[in-house]
């Protein structure tokens, strides 16, 4: 029973990082109804200028919980521009282009990102500093310790403000209304081009944070991290409905939960022939399946009612 | 035709193709402030496009428009919405899965300002503008006459009242101009009366309407002055009395049934 509970612990830790990024695809989609195969790469970026910036603050004696607020302002800043910046550069001059055109640069950019990242910080692992206090709790037979816990609730506290701001805000209000009908949202006045870029903005931030979690729960960084990352959190808005935000965060949460008891119980029901580093298999199993049996995700209406 | 002193709208030999083909040619007209200026002729005649030139959907090929006293030859929509052009359409547009009050709400962006860091941090000076974002958008939803729940979502309101709140979101933009895309159509004859009455209180409130309609009767009972297109080109202008009279309109458009 208890490992049955650790299991979840993980899952739902694990979870409410691939919610984070998901809401990065799910949001792209929903308003531009493209898939931004670059996100990953943004979470990568986050966790590098974040390792960066708490080495040299704890090189200054700063307390650390002060470096990690401040790392994690300087990479969420960090990513925001870059995500700007992909839109800009890779994504509006397609804008009407062929919808395969924007999935190739998505590719490209990608690419870019990860041999930047090895040129700028190596090809090795880093290890991500200890910023948080590691104390352990038991629950219920379970452990789990206060990076988990921090985790989990900063990722709740991440969602609901965004889920806050785009049904309560002037923001959220002209985000939803470009991603129903662009050209009657430019006509009632709502410059499209801003709405989309701040979309990628928050999106990336929201990744930025993610990847700190990441580092934070593993203790190491490198340039791929968010290749595989990004794929899982992919599949984790496909499964939930992609362009659905609450469907990016239950996909989030049920892939982790999926992944973190596979891992578990493959060992047993399969007498030990598969182990738990089958655990990524997962993750694009469930992708195969929904494709397959619920194209449209949990959550997720017709594509001409993304929302 | 001089233009006007008092013109809130005035096109000048636009033209604008597709292809090989001339969708408006050398359309000259102006509008003046406070009046309801009619739109009407077969179907291709150059009237949605004519529309979509004014509004920044479609950029003009020729000649050039002045919208309150500015000149405009190709700039954004938004551009225009903020100068106080809006608009309904020929298909509802509305936003479907949004409420009828959020729809309304939408049409309050141009003239509101809260940003990225007000939306994040919600302070006071975002919550009031929201506030007042919200009474207006209920104002507007009695105004056009739509009772009942204002959660509703827009797509399950009946015809009617979704062409009502297509008006009521596109004066929620505070335009100088309200440019309506056959806003009668599918309507019953209460529901046109009703119509005709809404739009002659938006135009006795200051606001100068721009019509294109099927409707003729409807047309001829409230425009101040009707332009009549063919094939591109504007064949006839003039007082509903004066239109109705002309002998190319006749032929080209309303026929016998006018006679």
């Amino acid at each position: 029973m208890d490992i049955f509970l650790q299991q979840i612990l993980n899952g739902l830790v694990q979870g409410s990082v691939y919610a984070l990024v998901a809401l990065g695809y799910t949001m792209v989609y929903g308003i531009l109804g493209l898939i931004n195969f670059a996100h990953g790469e943004v979470v990568m970026v986050g966790a590098m200028v974040a390792l960066t910036v708490s080495q040299l603050l704890l090189a200054t004696g700063l307390p650390p919980l002060l470096v990690l607020l401040i790392a994690l302002m300087v990479a969420a800043a960090a990513c925001m521009v870059l995500g700007y910046g992909i839109e800009r550069i890779a994504y509006r001059p397609l804008r009407n282009a062929p919808r395969l055109a924007p999935l190739i640069t998505a590719i490209g950019v990608s690419i870019v990102l990860q041999n930047l990242a090895m040129i700028f910080w190596g090809r090795e692992y880093h290890a991500f500093p200890q910023l948080l206090p590691n104390g352990l709790h038991t629950l219920g037979g379970a452990v789990i310790n206060d990076v988990q816990l921090i985790i989990m609730l900063v990722a709740l506290l991440m969602m609901t403000g965004l889920m806050l701001l785009v049904h309560r805000t002037r923001l959220g209000r002209a985000m939803r209304a470009v991603a129903e009908n662009p050209s009657a949202a430019m006509l009632m006045g709502v410059d499209i081009n801003r709405v989309i870029s701040v979309t990628f903005m928050l999106g990336s931030a929201l990744a930025a944070v993610a990847g700190i979690m990441v580092s934070a729960n593993y203790g190491i960084v490198h340039y791929y991290m968010g290749s595989i990352l990004g794929l899982k959190a992919f599949t984790a808005a496909v499964l939930g409905g992609i362009g659905n935000l609450r469907g990016a965060m239950l996909g989030g949460v049920l892939l982790g939960l999926i992944e973190s008891l596979g891992a578990g119980y493959i060992g047993d029901l399969s007498g030990g022939f598969f182990g738990s580093n089958y655990q990524d298999v997962f993750a694009f199993f469930v992708l195969i399946a929904v494709l397959i049996f619920r194209p449209s995700g949990l959550l997720g209406e017709r594509v001409a009612e993304r929302a | 035709m001089a233009p006007q002193n008092n013109s809130l709208l005035e096109l000048s030999c636009v033209s604008k193709y597709f292809g090989g083909l001339a969708a408006l040619s050398e359309v000259s007209l102006y509008i003046k402030r406070g009046e309801i200026y009619g739109l009407i002729g077969p179907n291709g005649a150059g009237k949605t496009t004519l529309f979509n030139i004014v509004t920044g959907l479609y950029r003009l090929d020729e000649g050039e428009f002045n919208f309150d006293g500015i000149a405009y030859a190709h700039c954004k929509p938004h551009v225009l919405a903020e100068a106080g052009i809006a608009r309904t359409f020929q298909n509802i547009r509305l936003f479907a899965n949004m409420s009828a009050l959020e729809n309304i709400m939408v049409g309050r962006h141009v003239r509101t300002h809260t940003g990225i860091w007000g939306a994040l941090t919600r302070n006071v000076a975002a919550r009031a503008e929201e506030r007042a974002i919200t009474q207006r958008a209920r104002e507007l939803l009695r105004f056009v006459g739509i009772d009942g729940p204002h959660q509703t979502l827009a797509k399950h309101l009946s015809y009617g009242e979704q062409r009502r709140l297509e008006i009521a979101r596109a004066l929620a933009t505070d335009p100088k101009m309200l440019a309506l895309d056959e806003p009668a159509a599918g309507m019953n004859a209460t529901e046109t009366e009703s119509l005709k009455t809404l739009l002659q209180t938006i135009r006795n409130s200051g606001i100068t309407v721009l019509l294109i309609e099927h409707d003729v009767k409807l047309i001829l009972g409230l425009c101040d002055r009707i332009a009549v297109l063919d094939y591109g080109k504007k064949i006839a202008e003039g007082t509903p009395d004066e239109v109705r009279r002309n002998q190319t309109v006749i032929a080209a458009y309303l026929g016998g049934e006018a006679a």
